[in-house]
C-alpha cells in the first residue's frame, strides 16, 4: 500500500500559514474534519440513543421523529450508531497513523543519518512491507486473533510505516547533503541537535501531508475490513453499518447512504487538508497561465521584400506572469536585427534578460512567460501571424538552435541518431535513409571521427563535448537560414570550447547562415561576431561593430564587461589568428581596459 | 552488452529471497495463533486425547519454526498442505479461484493504465485549465469513495434498480466471452475510479517533470509535432515513475478485489480467503496470502524490467 509520494523538498516562501489562510480548500476541509472530530470525542452527549438502543418498529424505517436517519434491520437507530461509529473509527485512525509515524520517523531518521548497513536493512525490510497485499494481511491476522480494533490497526501501522520510512529517509538524506548541516556537523554540533534542529524542521511540513494522506487510507482500510464481517461486532463501524446495508440491499437499500456519506466527507476532508498543505509548501498554488497572445501583428505580414533582415525584433516586450496575476517585465522594449550570413552578438550577464530574449524567437518561454508587446519577424513574416502549428514548422525548418548545456539537451530515452532522424523525417520530409545517410553525413561534419558509434550511442554515453557537436548537428539538419546559439561553449571545458566555436564559425561561412549567438564572454565574441548587442537588466545599453564597441566602448557598463573578462584570459589560437590579419589588435584592446580601469 | 540478462537475473534473485522473507513473517502471522485448533474442529465434545491426536494429525504440536521449515520444504515443491476442514489441497483451491482473481484484476489494471494515461496527459498539457481542475476534483472524490461503497451504489442502481448487468456471479470467458465482460463491468468499475484517481494525478506529475526539461525545448525548436513531443519523448521518459506508481496501484487492487468480490459474490481469491478466515481455516489463508504475494512479487519483476528496458541507463548499472 502506498500513497501520493509527490512531495516537494521543503518549505519554501516566508509565510505559509498566511498562504494557507488564503485558500478556501483548507477551511472547507478544516472545518469538516473538525465537525466530525467534535462528533467522535462527544458522541455520548450528542447521540439520541444508545448505538445498542432498538425498537421492533424501527427496522429499516425510513427517516421519522424517532429516527433521524431512518433505522437499520435490528430496529437500530442510525444516526446514533453513525456518531458512536465517529468515534471508534476516529480511535482506529489516531492508532494507525501514530503507529506508522511513529515508526516511519524513527527508522527514516536513523536510516537517512547514518546510512550503510542500517539504511540498506531498513529499505529492504520497507520494500518487503510494500509487497504484501495489505488487506489480505489483515484479513490472515484476524484468523489467528479474533477481533481487536487496536491490534487490528497497530498491525496496519506497521504496513503502513514504509510510506512515512520512504519519506522521511529520503528528506533527511537529502537534508543531510545541505552545506549547511555539514557545517554544523563539522563545528560539532551532537547529532541529536541536528536531527531536531534542522532535519525535523525541514520534514514536518511533508509528514504531516502524509499523516493525512495515510489517515484517509486507514478509514478506507478500517471500514473494508468491518464491511467484510472482520471486526468488532460489538462496537458500531461504518463499515459494519454497510455490511447490514449490503444485506439487506433488496429490502433497505437506502441504508447504504450514510455510511458511505461519513466514509467519503472524512477521507475527503483529510486528502483535501493534504493537497492544501502540499498546495503551500510547494508554493505553486495557482500558476497563472499565460493567455495566448494573438496580437494584431503591427510589421509586414507577409511576402519578402528587399532589404528585410532576415530576423527582426522590434520593440520586444516579455513578461512573466507572477501567481498574484502581476507581471515582471524581464526584456523590455528591445530591438534586434540579424541580417544573412552575419554573426550578432548578444552580451550580457546572467539575468540581462538575454536568453529570454533569444527563447522568445523561438516561442519557447517557459510557462507564465510571453511576448507582451513588439513584433518578431523572420524574413520578413510576423510570426506571432502564424498559427502556434504553423510557427512551429517554420522555426523548425528555418531556425537552428544550439543550447547551453549539451548533456540535459538531449533526451535521454532516445539514441543519438534517432533523434537526429526524427526532425528530417518529420520535418524536411525526408525517407528513413535519406535522413540516416544525412544524420551520419551531419556527424562527420561537425567533426566527429566516428559518427556510426554516435549515432548508435545513448546520450550518456558520450562526453560533453561530443554532445555539443551532436547537438549543432542537429540544429543545422534542416539547412536552417538562421543559427541562434545560447552559449553554445559556457559548460564546456576550455580546451572544447575553440573546437565548437570553429565549427560554428565554418558552418556560417559554407552556409552563409545568420547566426544570433549569446554570450557574456567578449574573448568569443571578439572571436566571432561582427556585430555586438549589449544587454543588461532587460534592455539594450549598446549596439554597434564588434571593433567600435569592443575599442571605443560608450556605455559604462560595457567598459565594465570588458576590464572583467578579457584580463583574465589567454588569447586563443582562432584569436591571434584575427590578430596577424589585422582584423583587431589586442594591445589596443588592452589599452582600452587600463582606460576603463583608469 | 551483458548488462540486462544480469539485471534480470539480480532482480529475480532478489525476488526469490523476498518471498522466502515473506513466507516467514506471513507464517508467523498466520500460524502463531493456531495451537487450538485441534479442538475448534472436533469441537466442545472432544476428549484431550482426541485433541493431541488431531494436533499431532495436523502438525500444529510442533515448534512454530520446525512447522515453518516443514511448510516451505512442501511449498518449494508446489503443496502448500490441505484445507484443515475440506482435505482440499490449498494449491487447487486457489488455482480454482485464481482466473475469477485474475481477470477481475487485469481487467481493471488494463482500464487503469489507458484512463490514467490520458486524464494524466490531458492535464499535464494544459495545466490549471479545466481538464486538470476536473482531475484534481476527482482525484480526491475518487480517492474519498470507498471501493466497496461504490460497488454497492452500482450493484443496487445498474443491476437492481435499472438490471443492466448482472449483481452478484462469475461467467468463466470459456463458457461465454460476452457473460464474462457483462458480470465483470460493474466490478471493475468499483475498482477503476480509485485506482486512476490514485494514479492520474502522479502521472500528471511525472508528465510535467518531463515537459520542463531542457531537451523536450530543444526538439521543440527541432520543430517536431506536439503530438511526438508528448506521445513519444514525454511519454517515454516519464514512464519508469508511471510503471512504480502502477504497480503500488496494482498491490492496491489486490486489496480492493477482496472486498469487490465480496459484493459481487465473485469466487475469487479474496472471497476464499475471507470464508477460510471466518472458518479458521489456516493453510487455505496462508496458500492465498503467499500466492497474492508471488504474484506481487512477479509483476513487480515484471515492472522492473520494463522499465529498465525503457531507461537504456538501467543497462549499465
Amino acid at each position: 500500500m502506498s500513497v501520493d509520494t509527490q512531495t516537494p523538498l521543503a518549505t519554501s516562501g516566508a509565510r505559509p500559514w498566511d498562504e494557507l489562510r488564503r485558500n478556501p480548500l483548507f477551511w472547507i476541509a478544516a472545518s469538516v474534519l473538525s465537525v466530525i472530530v467534535v462528533t467522535g470525542v462527544f458522541a455520548p452527549l450528542i447521540a439520541p440513543h444508545d448505538p445498542d438502543f432498538s425498537r421492533l418498529d424501527l427496522v429499516n424505517a425510513p427517516a421519522g421523529a424517532d429516527a433521524l436517519l431512518g433505522g437499520d434491520s435490528a430496529g437500530r437507530d442510525v444516526l446514533s450508531r453513525l456518531i458512536f461509529a465517529t468515534q471508534t473509527t476516529l480511535i482506529g485512525v489516531i492508532i494507525a497513523v501514530s503507529v506508522s509515524m511513529l515508526i516511519g520517523l524513527v527508522s527514516g531518521l536513523l536510516a537517512g543519518y547514518r546510512g550503510g548497513v542500517i539504511d540498506e536493512t531498513f529499505n529492504w525490510v520497507a520494500n518487503l512491507i510494500i509487497v504484501l497485499p495489505s488487506m489480505m494481511v489483515l484479513i490472515a491476522m484476524f484468523a489467528t486473533v479474533g477481533p481487536s480494533t487496536v491490534l487490528t490497526m497497530v498491525v496496519l501501522g506497521v504496513i503502513l510505516a514504509p510510506n512515512f520510512f520512504r519519506l522521511v529517509r529520503n528528506q533527511t538524506v537529502a537534508v543531510r547533503n545541505e552545506l549547511y548541516v555539514d557545517a554544523a556537523r563539522v563545528s560539532g554540533v551532537s547529532p541529536v541537535r541536528i536531527v531536531f534542529r534542522h532535519i525535523l524542521r525541514v520534514i514536518i511540513a511533508p509528514v504531516i501531508i502524509m499523516a493525512a494522506s495515510i489517515g484517509s487510507l486507514s478509514i478506507m482500510m478500517q471500514s473494508g475490513l468491518a464491511f467484510l464481517g472482520l471486526g468488532d461486532a460489538k462496537t458500531p463501524t461504518w463499515g459494519a453499518m454497510l455490511l447490514d446495508a449490503f444485506k439487506n440491499i433488496y429490502t433497505a437499500p437506502q441504508l447504504m447512504i450514510w455510511p458511505g456519506v461519513m466514509i467519503a466527507l472524512t477521507a475527503g476532508s483529510l486528502l483535501l487538508l493534504a493537497n492544501a498543505l502540499r498546495d503551500t509548501v510547494a508554493g505553486t498554488r495557482r500558476v497563472r497561465r499565460a493567455p495566448r497572445q494573438r496580437s494584431a501583428p503591427t510589421g509586414p505580414t507577409a511576402g519578402r521584400s528587399e532589404g528585410t533582415p532576415l530576423l527582426a525584433l522590434r520593440e520586444v516586450s516579455i513578461a512573466f506572469s507572477k501567481p498574484d496575476g502581476s507581471d515582471t517585465v524581464v526584456v523590455d522594449s528591445t530591438d534586434i536585427c540579424v541580417e544573412a550570413g552575419e554573426i550578432v552578438g548578444l552580451v550580457g550577464e546572467s539575468g540581462s534578460g538575454k536568453t529570454q530574449t533569444i527563447l522568445s524567437v523561438l516561442d519557447l518561454l517557459a510557462d507564465g512567460g510571453r511576448v507582451r508587446s513588439g513584433t518578431i519577424s523572420l524574413d520578413g513574416v510576423v510570426l506571432s501571424s502564424l498559427s502556434p502549428r504553423r510557427r512551429r514548422e517554420v522555426l523548425g525548418r528555418n531556425v537552428g538552435y544550439i543550447p547551453q548545456e549539451p548533456m540535459s539537451n538531449l533526451d535521454p530515452s532516445f539514441t543519438i541518431g534517432s533523434q537526429l532522424v526524427e526532425p528530417l523525417t518529420a520535418v524536411a520530409g525526408l525517407t528513413g535513409r535519406e535522413a540516416r545517410e544525412r544524420s551520419l553525413e551531419l556527424l562527420r561534419r561537425v567533426g566527429i571521427t566516428d559518427p556510426q558509434r554516435v549515432f548508435d550511442s545513448y546520450p550518456h554515453q558520450i562526453s560533453g563535448g561530443m554532445a555539443q557537436r551532436v547537438l549543432i548537428a542537429g540544429a543545422v539538419a534542416c539547412d536552417p537560414k538562421l543559427l541562434i546559439a545560447d552559449e553554445p561553449t559556457t559548460a564546456l571545458d576550455v580546451t572544447v570550447q575553440a573546437e565548437i566555436l570553429e565549427v560554428i564559425r565554418s558552418l556560417q561561412q559554407e552556409r552563409g547562415l545568420g547566426v544570433l549567438l549569446v554570450t557574456h564572454n567578449l574573448g568569443v565574441v571578439a572571436d566571432l561576431c561582427d556585430r555586438v548587442v549589449v544587454m543588461k537588466d532587460g534592455a539594450i545599453r549598446e549596439r554597434g561593430d564588434v571593433r567600435q564597441v569592443l575599442l571605443r566602448p560608450e556605455d559604462e557598463y560595457t567598459r565594465s564587461l570588458l576590464s572583467s573578462t578579457l584580463a583574465t584570459r589567454p588569447a586563443r589560437e582562432a584569436w591571434t589568428e584575427r590578430l596577424a590579419t589585422g582584423s583587431i589588435g589586442i594591445a589596443s584592446i588592452e589599452k582600452t581596459q587600463k582606460a576603463g580601469a583608469r | 552488452m551483458s548488462g540486462m540478462p544480469t539485471f534480470i537475473a539480480r532482480r529475480i534473485g532478489s525476488g526469490l529471497i523476498l518471498l522466502v522473507a515473506l513466507t516467514a513473517v506471513a507464517y508467523a502471522l498466520v500460524y502463531s495463533g493456531s495451537t487450538n485448533v485441534a479442538q475448534k474442529i472436533l469441537g466442545d465434545f472432544a476428549t484431550a486425547d482426541q485433541i493431541q491426536a488431531k494436533a499431532a494429525e495436523l502438525g500444529v504440536d510442533r515448534p512454530l519454526g520446525v512447522q515453518y521449515a516443514d511448510w516451505l520444504l512442501h511449498a518449494v515443491q508446489g503443496d502448500l498442505g490441505r484445507s484443515w476442514f475440506t482435505a482440499e489441497p490449498v494449491l487447487e483451491a486457489v488455482f480454482s479461484r485464481l482466473a475469477v482473481t485474475a481477470s477481475l484484476v487485469m481487467l481493471a489494471l488494463a482500464a487503469t493504465v489507458v484512463l490514467s494515461l490520458l486524464l494524466g496527459i490531458t492535464a499535464a498539457r494544459h495545466r490549471g485549465g479545466a481538464a486538470d481542475r476536473g482531475l484534481q476534483l476527482f482525484a480526491v472524490a475518487g480517492e474519498a469513495v470507498p471501493n466497496f461503497w461504490l460497488a454497492l451504489v452500482l450493484v443496487s442502481t445498474f443491476a437492481i434498480s435499472i438490471p443492466l448487468f448482472p449483481a452478484t456471479g462469475f461467467v468463466p470467458p470459456t463458457v461465454s466471452v460476452g457473460g464474462w465482460l457483462l458480470s465483470l463491468v460493474l466490478p471493475v468499475t468499483a475498482i477503476v475510479v480509485g485506482s486512476v484517481a490514485g494514479s492520474a494525478q502522479q502521472i500528471r506529475g511525472a508528465v510535467i517533470d518531463v515537459l520542463q526539461q531542457d531537451y523536450i525545448r530543444t526538439l521543440r525548436a527541432r520543430g517536431l509535432s506536439e503530438r511526438s513531443i508528448v506521445l513519444r519523448h514525454a511519454l517515454r521518459n516519464a514512464a519508469p515513475p508511471a510503471l512504480t506508481v502502477l504497480s503500488l496501484q496494482f498491490i492496491g487492487m489486490m486489496s480492493g478485489a477482496v472486498l469487490i468480490e465480496r459484493v459481487f459474490a465473485l469466487p475469487g481469491m479474496g472471497n476464499l480467503a475471507v470464508d477460510a478466515t471466518i472458518q479458521g481455516d489456516i493453510p487455505v489463508v496462508m496458500g492465498v496470502l503467499i500466492s497474492m504475494a508471488v504474484i506481487v512479487v512477479i509483476v513487480n519483476l515484471l515492472v522492473d524490467i520494463a522499465a529498465g528496458w525503457v531507461n537504456p541507463k538501467v543497462s549499465l548499472a
